[in-house]
């Protein structure tokens, strides 16, 4: 299925303008961020990205993204599902919505998160009695990043659902498998490297995020305190060192999570791919 | 095989579950998502159509929706091009580091929008590489235009990108190879073969892109200097109205934000369905 | 096109004749001054067009007070700094050396043409009974303050709360740290800024007592309505000096040096002494100071060099990281 360069034109210009652009663009101003860090030495990285208040809001921020992004994991499927599957009326009102998250600014999202869970809010009304408490603790941060990280799962598994084959799914119910049994054997192992896709946009995301999140989180040292507060914290000091120390820390964090799920999906691929063939 | 066997074999689940998982999808959906944005709206025409009027045509807000408008312009193209070569290159040639690449390609969706901002300071600040000498030469990057536009560019890299890849990995490269084969230039070839088959993709990751440029706040609030009327993009207007105690003009301002990427996501539909007919 | 190019010319012209081009100038400010410079831009203006025939347009931007002074150190193009606290003015003069050190001893006052102090805002009624600092601290009270790590505001609020811990103690730092130990754990939520805190006291409606800049809480009475609120005035809180300073080197390249100044000087004229007495800032000038009496009521006020060494010192000991503010968190 995939050639060498050979017949198709276009390699090396397209490969080189991709380079080009990335290092400009990315790469040789992330650098800066690694560099800055390098000022202060190993020791002063190590005892800042060590520190029990840095150690705390990593938790907070990793905690609160793994949840979120397995939430949004199980929300995106069934409304991928729905959407892919099923007609009902308003479908594409509701496909159009799923990519609200990517369009509002992350501070509006915030803001309108906060004002639905706060304890006066619409919906917090009715959860304090019930003593959820959502808005300043950690579920309020997991809500806004499932606010955020939604439209990643929902918009890598969609294409996928929408390619995939009907013929195997066919011959499996009509070779008497039960429809429970077709999901489970034939359609989710096909949805599962685009669920990892999307789960993994969703968390990288969610560990960076900022604008939403700073509204609802409540922002207490220790508890609700999250990894990009600490660098703004550090800022605040005139530490640039210190907020690029933290900030690398969880760069190299997502790399080699974005990093990994492109090469287990990169497995995945040639391993069908030769499958087939 | 017919169409009537294949829609009944497709749709096998039983109707109770079918029901079930349509309405659990529409439930989710309003709760993550319409909830908060009937949250916005709601607030916005809070105190009448009016205000919300006023609010989205006060100079402030007319000089950030321009500035706003500038910086995607300049943006979305960039990453179009960005986009088109990237997919091309990984989509279509087997080589050394693919993975890598591609990786690389996503890391703006894993940077925090904090850092995404200060490494942009950190290049061209006052105190950066490049600070004395465009101090020197009285260029201008960050609290500037230029700075807003690196930081939008490098927040959205991804989104063509992103699109493109899977969409033409799963097309795969038949067409165009018999397109070259048949003699067909690489213009040719990419505007007759290649373009037809990524339009319904591309345009959805431009639509994206619009999207997220117009929205972008956080790399854009560390560059820009929040000077009013100057270097105020939508995201940073609202916030000013939000510290100012001005919740319904605040709200105003985001909805109309929210209203772009509704009617564009919509728009984007009709089309795709209008030319899904006229090929019937 | 005929008519903008005339235009030109003629501006051009007229510029060259009477020396009258436009100026501007840019005022890097902190977040709660957007109301008074709003007005005293305004009036600058015309003073300084019927004095010298010159139009002038100040240029605004608000911020969090150290993220302002970041961004003038990385290069935003202020002619004038208008911030929180003296220490962001310092960086600016320490890191970039864009100001001389002594800056502050340029203006009369601390270069502090105004000054505030922080006080309680309380849900109307006071339902429970806040009137002094120990109040605040009692158990069952839920305090309403930003995150001092990100919020000029918020250190002037706990710089506050230790005065009267270390006044009401003899000066012991020991009770003096108990006192805001104890507060701090009367605090829900942090607000990584001052404005972000009253909106969630007054629209969220969380929280018993917001400790707030006394200018910001009689905004709040005006934003949300006096018969919501009323502001409480501890027998004794802290002097806050938020001070200004010309840019020297950018305001030279800029050729705005004369109109900076000017700008700053005519914050202590009476105008600009009634429009920041206006505004809910306390005036330096005693005619004004006078004449807005009932508007500020008395109390003792400690300031920050007596009582704490001065911000340098201040901001080592107890914000720094792993300094007194992370302690009290660490030790939870």
């Amino acid at each position: 299925m995939f050639k060498r360069p050979g017949v198709l034109p276009g390699f090396w210009p397209a490969y080189s303008y991709s380079v080009l652009y990335l290092s400009l663009i990315v790469l040789i101003p992330l650098s800066a961020v690694f560099l800055k860090a390098a000022t202060a030495g190993w020791p002063k990285i190590w005892q800042t990205i060590s520190s029990p208040r840095v150690v705390a809001a990593y938790e907070v921020s990793f905690g609160a993204s793994l949840a979120a992004a397995i939430a949004s994991v199980v929300i995106g499927f069934v409304i991928a599902w729905a959407l892919e599957r099923y007609e009902f009326p308003g479908k594409s009102f509701v496909d159009a919505l799923v990519d609200i998250p990517f369009a509002l600014p992350t501070a509006v999202a915030g803001i309108s998160l906060t004002s639905l869970y706060a304890p006066n809010g619409w919906l917090g009304r009715y959860l304090t009695p019930l003593g959820i408490k959502v808005a300043f603790t950690p579920l309020g941060i997991t809500i806004a990043l499932i606010f955020i990280g939604l439209p990643f799962v929902v918009r890598s598994v969609q294409p996928v659902m929408e390619d995939a084959d009907h013929e195997v799914e066919e011959a499996a119910s009509s070779l008497g498998a039960s429809r429970w049994q077709v999901f489970r054997r034939v359609l989710f192992p096909a949805f599962r490297p685009a669920l990892l896709t999307g789960f993994a946009l969703a968390f990288a995301r969610g560990l960076g995020e900022y604008g939403s999140v700073v509204f609802i989180s409540g922002n207490l040292p220790m508890k609700t305190e999250i990894a990009p507060l600490l660098i703004i914290a550090k800022l605040e000091q005139y530490d640039y060192a210190g907020a690029a120390a933290i900030a690398v820390a969880m760069l190299v964090a997502s790399f080699f999570l974005l990093f990994l799920i492109n090469f287990i999906q990169g497995r995945s691929r040639r391993f069908m791919e030769t499958k087939l063939s | 095989m017919s169409a009537t066997s294949r829609r009944r074999i497709l749709r096998t689940e039983p109707t109770w579950l079918r029901r079930g998982l349509i309405g659990l999808a529409l439930l989710l959906t309003f709760l993550f998502i319409v909830l908060p944005l009937a949250a916005v709206f709601i607030q916005a025409f809070d105190k009448g159509w009016a205000v919300w009027q006023a609010a989205v045509t006060e100079e402030n807000a007319r000089s950030a929706i321009l500035l706003s408008l500038l910086v995607t312009g300049i943006t979305v193209p960039l990453n179009v091009v960005f986009g088109l070569a990237a997919a091309w290159t990984i989509a279509r040639f087997q080589f050394k580091g693919r993975n890598v690449l591609l990786t690389l390609i996503d890391i703006p969706f894993g940077v925090s929008p904090v850092v995404s901002g200060l490494i942009f300071v950190l290049v061209f600040g006052a105190q950066g590489w490049l600070g004395p000498w465009l101090g020197d030469h009285d260029i201008q990057i960050i609290f500037a235009v230029p700075g807003i536009v690196l930081a939008t560019v490098f927040v959205t890299f991804p989104f063509v990108a992103r699109e493109l890849i899977p969409l033409m990995q799963s097309q795969g490269s038949d067409e165009e190879e018999a397109a070259i084969v048949l003699g067909a230039t690489a213009w040719q070839m990419f505007r007759r073969v290649t373009l037809p088959n990524i339009k319904w993709g591309l345009l959805y990751g431009v639509v994206l892109c619009t999207a997220r440029s117009l929205g972008e706040f956080g790399a854009v609030s560390v560059v820009s200097g929040h000077i009013r009327g100057l270097t105020n993009t939508i995201p940073l207007h609202v916030e000013i109205l939000y510290n100012e105690y001005n919740y319904t003009a605040a709200f105003a301002v985001a909805s109309l934000l929210s209203v772009v990427a509704v009617v564009t996501l919509l728009l984007k539909k009709v089309l795709e369905w209008k030319t899904r007919e006229a090929r019937v | 096109m005929r008519l903008t190019v005339s235009v030109i010319l003629a501006a051009a012209f007229s510029s060259v004749l009477f020396g009258a081009t436009p100026v501007k100038l840019l005022n890097v400010s902190y977040d709660p001054t957007r109301e008074l410079y709003q007005d005293f831009n305004a009036a600058f203006a015309k003073y300084w067009k019927a004095k010298t025939g010159v139009d002038v347009t100040v240029n605004q931007s608000h911020g969090g007070s150290g993220a302002q002074s970041r961004s003038v150190i990385d290069g935003l193009q202020a002619d004038v700094v208008t911030l929180g606290l003296a220490y962001d003015i310092d960086a600016i003069a320490e890191k970039a050396k864009i100001l001389p050190a002594n800056w502050q001893t340029r203006l009369p006052n601390n270069s502090t043409p105004y000054t505030s102090t922080i006080v309680f805002l309380v849900r109307k009624g006071n339902p429970k009974h806040i009137k002094e600092w120990a109040d605040v601290v009692r158990d069952g009270v839920a305090v309403i303050t930003p995150n001092p790590k990100t919020s000029g505001g918020a250190r002037w609020s706990y710089l506050a709360a230790w005065g009267f811990g270390l006044r009401h103690n003899n000066n012991d730092d020991a009770k003096a740290r108990a006192f805001v130990t104890k507060l701090y754990k009367n605090v829900p939520m942090l607000d990584s800024g001052a404005r972000g805190s009253t909106t969630t006291f007054a629209q969220r409606g969380i929280g018993d007592v917001l400790l707030s800049w006394e200018n910001e809480a009689h905004l709040a009475l005006k934003e949300f309505g006096a018969d919501k609120f009323e502001i409480v005035y501890p027998s004794e809180s802290i002097l806050a000096e938020p001070p200004v300073a010309l840019v020297d080197k950018i305001a030279a390249k800029h050729g705005t040096t004369e109109v900076a100044k000017a700008y700053l000087n005519y914050l202590y004229s009476d105008e600009g002494q009634e429009i920041a007495a206006r505004n809910f800032y306390r005036p330096r000038n005693e005619k004004m100071a006078a004449k807005y009496a009932g508007q500020f009521p008395k109390l003792t006020l400690f300031n920050i060099d007596q009582t704490f060494g001065g911000w340098q010192k201040a901001q080592a000991k107890h914000f720094a990281d792993g300094g007194v503010f992370d302690q009290i968190y660490g030790a939870k």
